[in-house]
């Protein structure tokens, strides 16, 4: 009991001193300036982080005897488009391409506007059990899928939506995190007098709701949708157990891609980066808010 | 409530300050003005703004969750998955004695320790070098996070043909550097290295930006403090910024343990889709295990009761973890 009541005190001082340390970055406070080293260093991480997504480039536009010559290949060939047409006629890509969207979009839609909603309601709403539900939620947050994967598949299988997109989207449709981060945005960022003065006005809850709450908390929501956009295109897990190579998301149809019969690993990189570089691009665009939504994430969550 | 307290301390509970007791709610209170209007937020209309949310919750995660336990007392099977007999603790059993069981919690704690030990050691300095004032840091921090938007398939796909024997690049710098050339695959440690480089890969980044935000959080005061006591950059780094990063610092140690225990979709890949982790099960995973336990044994009871003791063994990582903390907070005040 110490613990939780040290930690709060702890945490209870957060979000001052963020704004406090945000302030004073603004105006140059902590920040020293880099040296060299620290740009080598960096540089370097910054290598390591993308060289094996460019090197699948290479990879992929080379035969398997080119790969094991003396000295490997360093640059990429127009090979690559062949071997990605190979791939194509070998997995169902762009099949896994479409199914992904579907199924990302739709839990996108889902976490985003039912978590928005649960948020609103335990942030400024009073009703009986509230805490008690924002515990259970919270408290379940760290709870692995892989609990309840196993009845969960029974499940889909008596509601004869084994195989079908169905099965992946309405498990991860909503997540306590998303309720969690939800609430802790809207408690700080809908001030109380706003929603009062609406309420004065004669709005009812989801008028408020709608028409003072959601245009507040857009960023958030924005950043929740992200974030979420990118766990489900890169779910693997239950996807690969509820799904078949027949209807496959994109994660699904690189494991029969890579586990099929491929003539060369070539081909199995070039399908592989086929359904990989739409997600980068849009992250590539996306990056900056991206960054933002999971350092916001991390002091907030 | 091991799991909420846990949450709390994490700093999940971010606005204990303000929490939940002491939070301007809205709802009469006291004034007349609003007594006369009866129905103001709150009350009933609050259920029907939750109900969607625990709707499918309830339904699709937590039922789930709880009926793996009642699963794991029975014998059950895919085929007639409705027909489940009772055995009582017999999975529980057959599990412990069985050496595939251990097997793989070993190499479910020997991957889960050298894919996390050094990503978070590296994140932390990472994010150090990030804070400093550098140009193109959006470029950095978005580049640093490329990995991470790299699926676990595709990450493991590629990396699986950098460390191929014959044709992976890996192979060819040790040749380069005169080493001897590595068996990524068929060996138990190269195997387990090649797999935790891919987690640790995919992750560091992340988790430099988790503990980035930490640092910018950390007030510029203590550092000038520290500065004017004569406190060097080291000494700064390790007397303000750590501290200061506590929290952070525990709560990325939790969640990597929980990621750590269900390690799955790495060594599956990593021998092409197989559940066995390789030819001995030189990297077999407890999540690995429960999946060819009941997807491809056929034998869901035993997978839940492998499920449900990686939730007990989660559950006791978690704690011990928030144990040593606490100790080592205890230590810090003496």
């Amino acid at each position: 009991m110490t613990t939780i009541a040290e930690s709060s005190a702890e945490v209870g001082v957060r979000p001052v001193r963020t704004r406090r340390a945000q302030r004073n970055r603004e105006a140059g406070g902590r920040q020293l300036q880099a040296g060299p080293w620290t740009y080598v260093v960096i540089i370097a991480v910054t290598l390591v982080s993308v060289l094996p997504l460019y090197y699948t480039v290479v990879m992929a536009s080379h035969t398997n005897a080119e790969m094991a010559a003396k000295t490997p290949p360093f640059l990429p060939t127009l090979d690559f488009f062949s071997n990605m047409r190979t791939a194509l006629s070998l997995a169902p890509l762009n099949h896994g391409l479409l199914n992904s969207l579907i199924v990302c979009t739709a839990i996108t839609a889902g976490t985003v506007s039912l978590c928005t909603l649960a948020g609103f309601a335990f942030a400024k709403l009073r009703f009986r059990g509230a805490n008690l539900l924002l515990a259970v939620c919270v408290g379940t947050m760290m709870v692995p899928m892989q609990m309840g994967v196993i009845p969960l598949y029974m499940l889909m299988s008596r509601l004869g939506l084994a195989g079908h997109l169905g099965a992946v989207i309405l498990p991860t449709l909503v997540t306590a995190f998303g309720v969690f981060f939800m609430r802790q945005y809207i408690a700080s960022a809908v001030p109380d007098e706003l929603v009062e003065a609406a309420y004065m006005d004669g709005a009812g809850p989801f008028r408020v709701f709608l028409s003072v709450v959601v245009p507040a908390v857009r960023p958030a929501m924005a950043v929740l949708a992200m974030l979420t956009f990118l766990m489900s295109w890169n779910d693997f897990f239950w996807p690969i157990i509820v799904l078949s190579s027949q209807n496959p998301t994109v994660q699904v149809a690189f494991q029969s891609l890579a586990t099929g019969y491929a003539p060369q690993q070539s081909v199995i990189m070039a399908g592989t980066l086929y359904g990989t570089v739409p997600v980068l691009i849009v992250f590539a665009i996306l990056g900056r808010q991206i960054v933002g939504g999971i350092m916001q994430g991390a002091v907030k969550g | 409530m091991t799991v909420l307290e846990s949450t709390q301390e994490l700093g999940l509970a971010d606005d204990r300050a303000a929490g939940p007791e002491d939070t301007p709610r809205l709802r009469p209170r006291g004034r007349g003005r609003r007594r006369g209007q009866g129905k103001l937020p709150g009350a009933r209309i609050g259920y029907v703004f939750v109900l969607p949310f625990f709707l499918v919750f309830g339904a699709f995660s937590l039922y789930p969750w709880l009926d793996t336990a009642w699963v794991s007392l029975h014998d059950v099977r895919l085929s007639t998955y409705q027909q489940q007999s009772w055995v009582g603790l017999a999975n529980y059993r057959e599990l412990f004695t069985s050496s595939f069981f251990w097997n793989a919690f070993a190499n479910t704690l020997t991957i889960g320790v050298i894919s996390t030990v050094p990503q978070l050691v590296m994140a932390l300095g990472i994010a150090h070098l990030l804070n400093y004032r550098l140009r193109g840091r959006t470029f950095f921090r978005v580049a640093i996070l490329m990995p991470y938007a790299t699926s676990l398939a595709a990450a493991t796909v590629i990396f699986l043909e950098l460390f191929d024997s014959r044709l992976g690049l890996v192979n060819w710098a040790l040749h380069l550097v005169h080493l001897p050339e590595v068996d990524w695959q068929g060996s138990r440690w190269p195997a387990q290295v090649a797999i935790s480089t891919i987690i640790t890969w995919r992750w560091t980044g992340y988790n430099a930006l988790i503990y980035l935000a930490g640092m910018q959080s950390i007030d510029a005061d203590l550092y000038d403090a520290a500065a004017v006591d004569g406190a060097g950059k080291w000494r700064q780094f390790l007397h303000v910024t750590l501290p200061g990063l506590r929290p952070t610092i525990l709560f990325t140690i939790v969640v990597s343990t929980i990621g750590a225990a269900q390690i799955f979709g790495e060594p599956l890949l990593y021998h092409n889709g197989m559940p066995d982790g390789g030819t001995q099960g030189q990297y077999q995973t407890l999540g690995l295990l429960m999946y060819q336990q009941g997807w491809t044994n056929d034998r869901l009871g035993l997978a839940s009761a492998t499920a449900w003791t990686m939730f007990v063994i989660i559950l006791l990582a978690v704690v011990s973890n928030l144990l040593v903390a606490r100790w080592r907070t205890r230590g810090e005040l003496r």
